[in-house]
């Protein structure tokens, strides 16, 4: 017998919580009990009087799925609200990365003038090495990623994905 | 105004929200709170003997009251005890509130004595939890608790204070009605899809009801306008195990429940129905069977308070997120307003009469193999089910075939009468929810139907019973077998039976009277009437121990794993192995 996988697509979802001790325990936990897979999670806190987060999260699922896992989040009692921006119309998506490359002679001058190509800033340096500062798509970092391995990549730390509906209409 | 303790405004807040009952058991992180109420003369505490009963307890008497149950148990292994009862409540929707001591604030983290992390524990068994660190926010705390847990769709919600928080002081002030912030059920139906429901009623030729434990939850009134939408739409019912008893058993519209054990006539028509409107159930796999064959050529209305039963596992067309007893009562109203004429059902009737004629429920008398003078379980159910129903019982169970038996055999004709572990299915269940029924209702016959193993899971609340003079009947059907696990193991693996004896079991009799309860044991088919008779005759506790046919199965079944149209009777009774795409089913 094999176990068989639905076709999955990806979703970003934004879940307005209240800031109560142990939400993103309860957040994750909800999609590790029941099964969903996160890609990514990042939480902040955007009210700080009313103690309101905003967790953004990247999912993937079949439609169906993606209707239960809007539902059970919604259950939850400390969320406000859960808005599926990928189906509520176009949507920007950022990333934020921190990118240390080490190296000397070409390297070094390669890797500044990849990153004015992908407009990262340097912020920080010493003779032997760079931090930058990248923002984008999940794709822009990926790529300014790749190609940093072949000038010193040495770490990366990456946010994880923000997103916000466009147009003047709130999610 | 004067502060108060942690642990009294915990007993006031309790006393001010009308509980009765708290079903406990004292320890360490929980003395302060124990301490008032021994000064406090208007909550009655109810020993138990182990945790796990003091939430099954509450369970039982929160389902036969309609009264959230409460729950108060100290920290670590009382917390981790009562997380099966809890999960039970979850699955089940049982409005209950659970408070577990903790250790002192100061002490959490550091792996210190009876220490376990009870709220990450049960963050996803419980509909919500709490960790009070502070006594100001006890009061309100736990009146939000209760909201929550008795709101919407019920279910557990457990409050932990460490036990600093119980000896520190606060002010308490008792809060007014609760306005939460982001919790609001949507309780009341949207007009619109009431409508639409019952223009798709009105022009069903083949409707079916199919109902479930949210009409139990939305009280009596729920069930009483259930009766009245099925008298004026002529539809037939069915139930989950859950929803039994909201539509009375002898109603000539009751087709029996659907599902695994389920009735040939319920499933049938599930399957050939064009409208099926499902009111409070979840479509659990146990009632649907295989998904892709479930009633393939109706058109579905789901009606219930919880957004995310919607869609789960069944496709609907239309979705009423209400309380079920708003969206009856609107639709009662609206059907009435329109004055819509009884929709003529005669050729649906008569496809289910049909149905009906193949008497799924009927059994042999004799046991299988050939044993003469065997008492067929289903036939003590019955039994038991005649001499009873005049005193309109509360019937809790454990899990497994007596649990089936008994649903199938025993006309519930009213809500709240019927007590069981639908969702999690937990053995051990039966005899703490009858001693929980049986508080809420001290002069209601409340009757445990046992299994012999079932029995044993939490036997020893036999105690609880003797201490406060609770007169519950434990009624076993005893086949020396996890009877359901060795049924399967007969159809599924070739009776292999691979640890379902249940070797070694107790003198029931004995075991009765050690505890200071009176012991019935019947052996014979002639005794089983006297028996029962004796058990009701006795006005305290009693064990009927009452031997059955050894290798009985529960018929009719479902296999896992097939649709409603491809149901065992017991003539059709083939004992072999499944593929194993059959066997990774449950």
């Amino acid at each position: 017998m094999h176990i068989r996988e639905e076709l999955a697509e990806r979703h970003t979802l934004a879940v307005i919580v209240d800031n109560e001790p142990g939400i993103l325990a309860r957040i994750a936990g909800l999609f590790t009990a029941r099964g969903y897979n996160i890609e990514s999670l990042t939480v902040s806190e955007i009210a700080a009087e009313q103690s309101v987060s905003r967790i953004t999260i990247v999912t993937s699922a079949s439609a169906a799925i993606m209707e239960q896992i809007i539902a059970q989040l919604d259950r939850l009692v400390p969320v406000h609200k859960v808005s599926d921006l990928t189906t509520l119309g176009p949507h920007v998506e950022r990333e934020l990365a921190l990118v240390k490359v080490v190296g000397a002679g070409d390297h070094r001058i390669e890797a500044l003038r990849l990153a004015e190509v992908y407009r990262a800033r340097v912020i920080d340096a010493t003779t032997r090495s760079f931090v930058f500062e990248v923002t984008g798509g999940r794709e822009k970092i990926d790529t300014f990623v790749t190609l940093m391995r072949e000038v010193g990549l040495v770490e990366v730390a990456r946010t994880g994905i923000v997103a916000i509906a466009r147009g003047r209409e709130g999610a | 105004m004067t502060e108060k303790s942690g642990a009294d405004i915990l007993v006031q807040a309790l006393s001010d929200l009308g509980v009765e009952v708290v079903f406990g058991y004292p320890g360490g992180a929980v003395l302060p709170i124990y301490d008032a109420l021994f000064q406090h003369s208007r909550i009655r505490h109810i020993l138990v003997r182990h945790e796990q009963a003091a939430t099954h307890a509450a369970e039982g008497y929160a389902r036969s009251t309609g009264k959230p149950g409460v729950v108060l148990v100290t920290s670590g292994p009382g917390a981790t005890n009562a997380v099966t009862g809890i999960t039970d409540a979850l699955l089940d929707s049982i409005p209950m509130v659970v408070i577990t001591g903790q250790v002192p604030t100061a002490l959490i983290g550091t792996d210190a004595f009876q220490e376990a992390d009870t709220v990450g524990i049960t963050r996803h068994c419980t509909k919500h939890n709490y960790l009070v660190k502070d006594p100001a926010r006890l009061g309100d705390t736990i009146h939000e608790a209760f909201h929550i847990a008795t709101s919407g769709r019920p279910g557990p919600v457990v409050v932990d204070i460490p036990k600093d928080v119980q000896v520190a002081t606060a002010r308490y002030v008792k809060p007014g009605p609760i306005q939460h912030k982001t919790y609001r059920p949507q309780v009341k139906p949207d007009i619109a899809a009431i409508e639409a429901t019952v223009d798709m009623l009105a022009a069903a030729e083949r409707p079916v009801f199919y109902t479930g434990g949210g009409i139990i939850n939305a009280g009596p009134a729920a069930s009483q306008l259930l009766c009245e939408l099925v008298r004026i739409t002529g539809a037939p019912v069915t139930s989950t195990l859950m929803g039994l008893g909201a539509l009375p058993a002898s109603s000539p519209q009751w087709l029996g429940m659907l599902g695994m054990h389920g009735t040939y006539e319920a499933n049938h028509a599930m399957n050939q129905a064009d409208l099926v409107i499902a009111i409070g159930a979840r479509f659990d796999d146990r009632v649907t069977g295989r998904l892709d064959a479930f009633s393939p050529n109706s058109r579905k209305v789901h009606i219930d308070i919880d957004r995310s039963s919607v869609n789960k596992t069944v496709r609907i067309d239309l979705a009423v997120i209400a309380d079920a007893g708003h969206a009856l009562e609107a639709m009662v109203r609206l059907w009435k307003a329109r004055q819509h004429p009884k929709p003529d059902l005669a050729e649906w009737w008569q496809r289910i009469e049909g149905w009906r004629a193949k008497q799924c429920l009927d059994f042999p008398e004799d046991g299988p193999n050939s044993y003469r003078g065997e008492i067929m379980p289903q036939r003590a159910i019955r039994a038991l089910y005649e001499a009873t129903k005049a005193r309109a019982p509360i019937v809790s169970t454990e899990v497994g075939q007596h649990q089936m038996w008994a649903a199938q055999h025993f006309g519930f004709e009213a809500p709240n009468k019927w007590l069981t572990s639908g969702g999690l299915g937990t053995m051990g269940y039966g005899l703490p929810a009858a001693i929980g029924a049986q508080i809420g209702n001290p002069n209601a016959l409340v009757i445990d139907i046992a299994g012999d193993a079932s029995i044993q899971m939490n036997i020893q609340e036999l105690a609880t019973a003797t201490q406060y003079r609770l007169p519950v009947k434990v009624f076993i059907l005893n086949n020396e077998y996890m009877g359901m696990v060795r049924q399967w193991q007969e159809l599924t693996y070739a009776s292999r039976y691979s640890e379902s004896y249940s070797d070694s079991l107790p003198d029931f009799v004995k075991l009765a009277e050690a505890y200071g309860w009176k012991g019935i044991r019947i052996d014979n088919p002639d005794d089983l009437e006297g028996g029962i008779a004796a058990m009701l005759d006795h006005d305290g506790p009693v064990i009927v121990d009452c031997h059955v046919a050894k290798l009985a199965n529960c018929y009719p079944m479902i296999p896992s794993g097939a649709a409603h149209t491809e149901m065992m009777l017991w003539a059709s009774e083939v004992s072999g192995e499944m593929d194993d795409e059959a066997k990774a089913l449950v």
